[in-house]
């Protein structure tokens, strides 16, 4: 019998932490498919961020090491600047990123360090409950937002992207989707580019990846998708920001 | 014999962590420690090391971390206020084993404090100032060669014990400039360990890519049922062993002293002349110096104790170290304390003129002046 569908060289063979439908485990494998693909499993080193996500070492195969909230970033610029013969990549969510590691992230990115950054963005910080997010929509409900989150009190949604576009130190930054298979196989597109990126020294990289949280968004996963795919992407437009 | 060169304490430190091995410096600028960056922004080229200035001191110390889990010899520095922001890292370092050296030029505090010197810092050094049940060896030298000899001990034990160190300085130690051999000589009096004579330690623990190996993490979260207690109890059977073998202290007039001034860094420079001045009377005074503030030389001490009459702690902090020599001796003798702060350097006469009028009253010092207000 001809075997047309395995599991990544790089995923170990784990069974999943996460909640049904969310969307860390696509990132996940789509990261291990692309490590697969570019043979740098011997090469990589990965850095697990706080959050839901920090256990992802317990998913992939190659050697992991774990950040303190926010300095993924930093932790990855010290690895890469020693080793510049290793692939140094970071996953960080959207609390860990975009808040309390906002200097991290624009710092690393403004230096061009030579890295590589995969920046889940499901618009609640999951692993402490689903509290509002810097990238929570407005008029959102979370557990810190019971009324929806109002511009006046809690600010606006920040675009990493955007923002990471305006620095000249950024080589390469795009916004991707994970809701539909079609959107799954451009957002493997864009994550093998910002690995390659890295083996051709071109500098700072990051995608984005808009993602489902079923539980704190309280949606069913079927609903959950949808919500990303209707009501996410008009705040966080996909795109290429800046090659 | 080596050359002597005039260098001040914070090139000279930079300098000795290059002869250690150091190859990645991170670190932010700040007041009085400005020099080691700036050296080690040139240096590090020299010799193929690297050197960030970063962000942060958050970044600096977090970027160390990235460094040190690849085995590189890894560095920041800082002062006060800085090392404040760098404990979440040093927290980590203690929780993922890592090696790293942290050097704290203390100026005065709390808050912002000033620029000038002070040895205020002492407990946040000491007893842990990240969270976390942990330790870190610190080290204190109280001269511009012993700053040479400790900032290569400090390498060698990081690696050793897969621990940050502290090197625990001060703005004059790191300002004032003294002819030093940039040569580490013998490792201080009275080491009760053995002196590690090669840096290459072998490191089969890094990250560099799982390359003919099974892939590695290195992490600090441990979820499992008893998994934290069980590694932190590990960590303290560490702690034991460094207890036992790392302590370091320098003793003057230790046989015969009825009083024994206890100091450490440059207060203890000061402590020094005041001893010999008082020799030079008749008066038996001898003074104890802490090398190792953690570990602290509790079983010295308390042997001293048996010998000795009074200690007298000097400090330029309103009293920290003289907790640890009151637990070391048990209480079993009295001791007095005399303290500057925020700043204030005790000259030899203040000392002088304070010893006699606190033994002469013989006892307790502090009246209670402050009032708080009614709520």
């Amino acid at each position: 019998m001809n075997k047309v569908f395995s599991k990544p060289k790089s995923m170990k063979n784990a069974s999943t932490h996460y909640c049904p439908g969310c969307g860390h485990g696509v990132v996940h494998r789509i990261i291990c498919e692309v490590i697969d693909e570019l043979d740098i499993r011997e090469k990589v080193i990965g850095i697990a961020p706080v959050g839901c996500a920090v256990i992802a070492y317990d998913y992939w195969d190659f050697d992991v090491t774990e950040a303190a909230h926010g300095r993924v970033p930093a932790v990855a610029t010290g690895i890469k600047r020693v080793k510049p013969e290793n692939i140094v990549f970071g996953y960080q969510g959207d609390g860990d990123l975009a808040a309390i590691g906002t200097a991290e992230i624009i710092h690393a990115a403004n230096r061009g360090e030579n890295i590589t950054i995969i920046f889940v963005n499901n618009a609640v910080y999951g692993m402490t409950g689903g509290q509002m997010a810097p990238t929570t929509v407005l008029k959102q409900k979370t557990s810190t937002t019971p009324f929806g989150r109002d511009k006046k009190r809690d600010g606006f949604p920040l675009k990493v992207s955007e923002l990471l576009a305006t620095l000249p130190g950024v080589s390469y930054v795009e916004r991707v989707a994970i809701h539909d298979p079609q959107h799954i196989l451009k957002a493997k597109k864009a994550i093998k580019r910002v690995f390659q990126n890295q083996i051709n020294g071109l500098g700072f990289s990051l995608v984005e990846v808009l993602s489902q949280c079923p539980t704190y968004l309280g949606h069913s996963a079927k609903e959950a998708v949808r919500w990303v795919a209707e009501e996410m992407i008009k705040e966080y437009p996909l795109g290429v920001f800046r090659q | 014999m080596t050359k002597k060169v005039l260098m001040c304490g914070n090139e000279v430190l930079a300098e000795a962590g290059i002869m250690a091995g150091c190859r990645f410096y991170a670190g932010y600028p700040i007041t009085p420690q400005n020099e080691i960056p700036a050296y080690m922004s040139r240096r590090m080229p020299e010799v193929g090391g690297v050197f960030i200035q970063a962000e942060s001191e958050i970044s600096a110390v977090n970027m160390v971390f990235g460094a040190s889990l690849t085995g590189v010899r890894a560095m920041t520095s800082s002062s006060s206020p800085g090392i404040s922001l760098k404990q979440e890292g040093i927290s980590y370092l203690a929780g993922c084993q890592l090696p790293a050296v942290i050097v704290n030029m203390m100026r005065g505090g709390p808050g912002l404090g000033n620029i000038a010197p002070s040895q205020s810092d002492y407990f946040q050094a000491t007893r842990g100032g990240g969270h976390g049940d942990y330790r870190q060896v610190v080290l204190a030298p109280a001269s511009l060669q012993e700053i040479v000899d400790l900032t290569v001990l400090s390498f060698d034990l990081a690696d050793k014990y897969r621990m940050p160190v502290m090197i625990l300085g001060d703005g004059i130690l790191g300002q004032m400039m003294e002819p030093v051999e940039l040569n580490p000589k013998s490792i201080p009096q009275r080491c009760s360990g053995q002196e590690i004579q090669n840096p290459k330690i072998e490191k089969d623990w890094v990250l560099d890519g799982c390359k003919g190996r099974e892939p590695r993490v290195i992490k600090s979260l441990l979820l499992g049922e008893g998994e934290l207690e069980r590694f932190n109890l590990r960590l303290q059977e560490k702690y034991a062993l460094i207890k036992d073998k790392e302590v370091r202290y320098e003793v003057l007039y230790g046989d015969d002293s009825d009083i024994m001034l206890v100091s450490y860094g440059t207060t203890s420079r000061i402590c020094r002349s005041v001893v010999e001045r008082l020799r030079r009377q008749g008066k038996n005074a001898g003074m104890f110096r802490p090398i190792s503030l953690w570990p602290f030389p509790e079983r010295a001490l308390k042997e001293l104790a048996e010998r000795v009459n009074k200690f007298f702690v000097v400090e330029m902090s309103c009293g920290q170290m003289v907790d640890d020599v009151k637990l070391s001796i048990e209480c079993r003798k009295p001791v007095y304390f005399y303290g500057r702060t925020g700043g204030g350097i005790p000259t030899e006469e203040e000392i002088i003129g304070e010893l006699q009028k606190r033994i002469d009253a013989g006892g307790c010092f502090t009246s209670i002046k402050y009032q708080a207000p009614s709520i």
